[in-house]
């Protein structure tokens, strides 16, 4: 503990240290006035608007983001792709972080927040889409917490108890796959009732299985984006495994996403032509619907390809981010730009600056956070006393 | 609580009318729901309606909302477009007609009662109930502010509170469903000097309507708006000039929202039920091949370890043979040695 405190000293005014504790104050000072005067003080919701950014980027984003986990899992224990093993657990951790910030993100969101069980204990409004949505989330939640106590165990040195958590590795696998096939399609499925607010180029009946798969590819992209990142700040927390497994990852999620990515495109496609909607293309929201299929479908696929091909570690990473971008630009475009399309500019959604802060305020908590588990726990490096057990 | 107040009104219901309160819509099963049969609704005419704003001044009043900063009696207050808010349950809209030589026509905006609403479908507790009266009520103690509803109403009804920091409620028109209850017709319906506003039943209202169709062709748009918009709905609508130009979209379609989202609803337990086989299934390959793989792997290690072992013997019998050969030559050598060395001496002797 000692040495944590000298530790902590030392790096107290780093950059990291100075721009977060900012944005930290400030997200608190919005925090206390947005559950003191309630929402219409601190966001730009309307009654034509109800959901602004903090269901469409907090939301629809964080929890495509948060896919790493179960595609990583599914792949290293279901597929049995052992050699990806060392990226599980810096996947589940984020996968745990943000799904955990997603469920407090919804706090600020929804206007009665303590009421967020009533669904489960008071009354289930089974017919809605985002009571299943609620459902898993909250079951799925829970997988990952126990995914990733193991690791936790392992630090507290509480080993019987991470023996049995080891033993569900399987079940909760397949449990979580489950649950995110069911709550990341039915993330889409929330707009299916909505087919005379949401733009034609974007409405299809083929959502849910849309963001089923972008969910895929949001979450083998952060994989490669969060390891490089990683491994830029955290190389020192690597251990050997880690650090020889890193460029297979790289490859071998950079060729799957490539895959995936161009899957995507054949349907987006075939959904296009199942409704006729060519004739949307020539239009505003047609040009900017080929900016996001062309520009961050057909594109990062193409790169992808390449980049595997020629063993081209750096490109496969920026092609990772540019894919991340483009998961993010597809569900803001779903929620915010392409809903209400038809409403006149007047009545349009604009986040107010206060919801910006918060959604900063909710990203940087989950950094923060994640930073604290990685330098504490094992996460890069195989615990010594539980070493090539997995 | 909530359900003892629904209890304690459908009770009410019963006493004045004979009409109970209905089950909580369960608008996404597969049946067929065309409506309660004996349902209620109103039909608004705007060919008879003048715009006196007198609807809304009852609206208010019946319902006690807070009354807005200029009087009903201001007519100017139409020359904004406006919708329902968190204090406005209807609003009546005013649409200059250009070159038709027509006045101006006037629209109602307030919640329909969808026969299978979408409000009713998407809230995840069910807070949202269609009545046997056809009004589509809203149980404020259950909501949790989620505003998906808001999301699902084609007709962007459901108004919020957000400024409210503690108990925030949606808000909309309640078909007065206390007053059609005890048996008292909707404040706005009541005060209608025109009578553009009808209260009946759902039923007779169509054939109301289409007789005002049928007498007079050439002042009505042949169409009755709610008769099969989003599936039907209990409010009815009659205009003299395209739906569409007093702000009604005409594109919703007559799908009624619970079958839009049936279908995702459906694959849940398939995905419940399939995924677990198909992956346990793959696991089960991925573990097959991975045996495979070690078997061979050991096979081939033994096979090595064989070959590497006969090779070793082999080479140790040519060992042997040639240190034995070694040996014999040596020997050889020693008594070719000791064969000469004893010669010599006797042919030095010798010499
Ligand atoms: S008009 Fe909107 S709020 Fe009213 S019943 Fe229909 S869906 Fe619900
Ligand atoms: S805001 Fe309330 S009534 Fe509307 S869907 Fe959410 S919980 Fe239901
Ligand atoms: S039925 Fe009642 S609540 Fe609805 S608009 Fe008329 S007066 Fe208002």
């Amino acid at each position: 503990m000692s040495s944590d405190a000298t530790t902590a000293k030392q790096s107290l005014f780093t950059p990291f240290n100075v721009v977060a504790g900012l944005i930290v104050v400030l997200g608190l000072i919005v925090t206390g006035l947005r559950f003191t005067k309630g929402l219409g003080t601190v966001t730009n919701l309307s009654d034509y608007n109800p959901w602004g950014i903090w269901i469409g980027f907090d939301l629809l984003v964080g929890v495509a983001l948060a896919a790493g986990g179960y595609v990583t899992s599914a792949a290293v224990y279901i597929f049995g792709f052992k050699k990806y093993h060392s990226a599980v657990r810096p996947a589940i951790l984020t996968g745990f972080l943000g799904y955990a910030l997603v469920v407090l993100a919804l706090h600020y969101d929804v206007g009665q927040p303590w009421r967020l069980p009533y669904p489960f204990i008071v009354q289930p409004g089974t017919t809605s889409l985002l009571f299943e949505v609620a459902a898993c989330v909250a079951l799925y939640l829970t997988v990952l917490f126990l995914e990733f106590s193991p690791a936790a165990l392992e630090w507290l040195g509480l080993q019987r108890l991470r023996k049995y958590i080891v033993r569900l590795t399987m079940v909760l696998t397949i449990f979580g796959v489950i649950l995110s096939t069911l709550h990341q399609s039915s993330l889409g499925a929330l707009f299916l009732i909505a087919p005379s607010k949401l733009h034609p180029l974007w409405y299809s009946s083929y959502i849910p299985i849309y963001f089923f798969i972008t969910s895929i590819i949001a979450g083998l992209s952060m994989v490669i984006f969060e390891g490089t990142l990683s491994h830029r700040y955290f190389a020192d927390k690597m251990d050997e495994t880690h650090l020889q497994e890193k460029d297979d990852i790289v490859l071998g999620f950079g060729k799957a996403a490539s895959l995936v990515l161009a899957g995507y495109l054949i349907i987006k496609i075939i959904g296009i032509s199942a409704d006729n909607n060519w004739h949307y293309l020539s239009t505003g929201y047609g040009v900017w619907f080929l900016v996001e299929l062309i520009g961050f479908v057909a594109l990062p696929s193409f790169l992808y390809a390449v980049g595997t091909r020629d063993k081209n570690l750096l490109l496969i990473k920026w092609t990772a981010v540019w894919t991340v971008l483009g998961v993010i630009l597809n569900r803001l475009n779903v929620c915010l730009i392409a809903f209400n399309w038809q409403l006149p500019s007047s009545e349009r959604y604009v986040p107010h600056w206060m919801e910006i802060v918060i959604s900063v305020f909710i990203v940087t908590l989950g950094l923060i956070i994640f930073r604290f588990i990685v330098t504490r726990m094992p996460i890069f490096y195989e615990h010594p006393d539980y070493e090539g057990e997995h | 609580m909530s359900i003892s107040r629904r209890k304690f009104l459908g009770w009410i219901g019963a006493a004045g009318f004979g009409m109970t309160v209905g089950k909580t819509a369960r608008a996404a099963s597969n049946k067929h729901f065309s409506g309660y049969p004996d349902s209620m609704g109103v039909l608004y005419d705007n060919v008879l309606c003048i715009g006196c704003r007198k609807c809304e001044a009852s609206c208010q009043k019946v319902n006690d909302l807070p009354m807005p900063p200029k009087p009903f009696e201001d007519l100017t207050v139409m020359d904004q477009n406006r919708r329902t808010d968190a204090d406005t349950f209807l609003v009546m809209n005013k649409y200059e007609q250009v070159g038709n030589g027509r006045g101006p026509v006037f629209s109602r905006m307030g919640c329909n009662h969808c026969l299978e609403p979408a409000c009713a479908s998407s809230c995840f507790v069910a807070a949202y109930s269609k009545t046997k009266t056809g009004a589509v009520t809203y149980d404020a103690s259950v909501c949790v502010g989620c505003r998906y509803c808001m999301i699902a109403c084609p007709f962007n009804i459901p108004a919020y509170e957000y400024d409210e920091a503690f108990t925030p409620r949606i808000r909309k028109c309640t078909f007065c469903y206390p007053r059609i209850s005890k048996g008292l017709l909707p404040g706005c319906v009541e005060i209608c000097p025109t009578e553009a506003l009808t209260y009946g039943k759902r039923s007779d209202l169509l054939k109301v309507a289409r007789q005002r169709i049928q007498q007079a062709p050439d002042r009505y748009v042949d169409h009755i708006y709610g008769e099969n918009e989003m599936g039907g709905t209990n409010w009815l609508y009659l205009s003299g000039v395209p739906f569409k130009d007093i702000g009604m979209r005409e594109d919703l379609g007559v799908t009624p929202a619970p079958a839009l989202t049936s279908g995702a609803l459906g694959a849940v337990p398939i995905v419940v039920g399939l995924w677990p086989v198909l992956l346990t299934g793959i696991y089960a390959m991925s573990k097959r091949k991975e045996k495979i793989s070690q078997q061979e792997t050991q096979q081939a290690v033994t096979e090595a370890l064989e070959k590497a072992q006969s090779e070793a013997d082999s080479k140790l019998e040519q060992a042997m043979a040639k240190a034995q050969k070694e040996k014999e030559t040596a020997i050889d050598k020693a008594v070719k040695k000791a064969l000469e060395e004893a010669a010599k001496p006797k042919s030095e002797e010798e010499a």
